[in-house]
């Protein structure tokens, strides 16, 4: 500690220890988060059901997709970017998922929210499987911390099913 | 700075960060502020370099007692001896 740049160096070197320790501590903190959100979608029309000439079906579909995922934000939560995936089953995939909307919530201000949308994302099969399917509309979240670890989970809303017939 | 003002300086730079590394985390959890946290640490990182890195009085209060100059030069300093070069001198039997 003999002179200036002795202790400037000690000083900062020590600070930012502790900052390392002050962020891993809040992350940490989060595990203490049970959070408990909420989503439903309603596909309200099927605006168009087609066989494209690349071989693949197509759907575009018009939804409300309303949900609370406030009780997800933190006080260490920078974000949350919520997407909705359609997932069903062809003979070739055990497991499709295709993604058909997603967004940024900045805060939880605007964690509550109601939206009426078609899809933001093309609904393409590889191949012709979709005519009559089952499909699952799945919410997945991913909650993005301003420091530490980030927590990923999701809402399985099954039930949907596409015509019997392109239209 | 003496050593003793060293020692003060090197204590008293680790207890005000802890301290203020501990403050600002309760105040940013109990707020549920992420940026008061970081708000309260800068402003304890500042003052903590503010109060030990400069050379205050305060830490010189046990200053090194050096050799008064008068009294240096009532005592020359040795000369290196004309033995020392002969010990090289090889040894004949």
């Amino acid at each position: 500690m003999h002179s200036y740049g002795y202790r400037a160096n000690a000083l900062l070197t020590f600070a930012v220890t502790l900052l390392a320790v002050m962020c891993a501590m809040a992350s940490l903190s989060d595990n203490r988060n049970s959070p408990s959100p909420f989503a439903h979608v309603q596909v309200l029309n099927v605006n168009w059901f087609q066989n494209q000439p690349s071989g693949a079906d197509e759907v575009s579909m018009a939804m409300n997709i309303s949900a609370d995922l406030q009780s997800l934000f933190t006080w260490n939560t920078k974000q949350v970017f919520v997407f909705l995936a359609a997932e069903y089953e062809t003979p070739k995939n055990s497991l499709n998922q295709i993604s058909l909307w997603d967004g940024i919530i900045p805060s939880k201000e605007h964690a509550k929210f109601w939206i009426h949308t078609s899809n933001k994302y093309r609904f393409i099969d590889q191949g012709s499987n979709l005519r009559g399917k089952e499909f699952n509309l799945t919410m997945h979240w991913h909650v993005m911390p301003k420091t530490g670890k980030m927590f990923a989970d999701k809402i399985v809303m099954p039930g949907y099913r596409l015509p019997e017939k392109y239209r | 700075m003496d050593w003793q003002g060293q020692k003060l300086a090197e204590q008293l730079m680790q207890i005000m960060l802890l301290s203020f590394a501990v403050i600002a985390f309760a105040s940013g959890y109990i707020m549920a502020s992420f940026q008061m946290m970081i708000l309260i640490y800068a402003a304890g990182v500042v003052l903590t370099t503010l109060l030990t890195v400069p050379n205050w009085p305060f830490f010189n209060r046990h200053p090194l007692t050096w050799l008064d100059p008068s009294e240096v030069e009532k005592h020359p300093k040795p000369q290196p001896s004309a033995n020392v070069t002969q010990k090289k001198k090889p040894v004949k039997k």
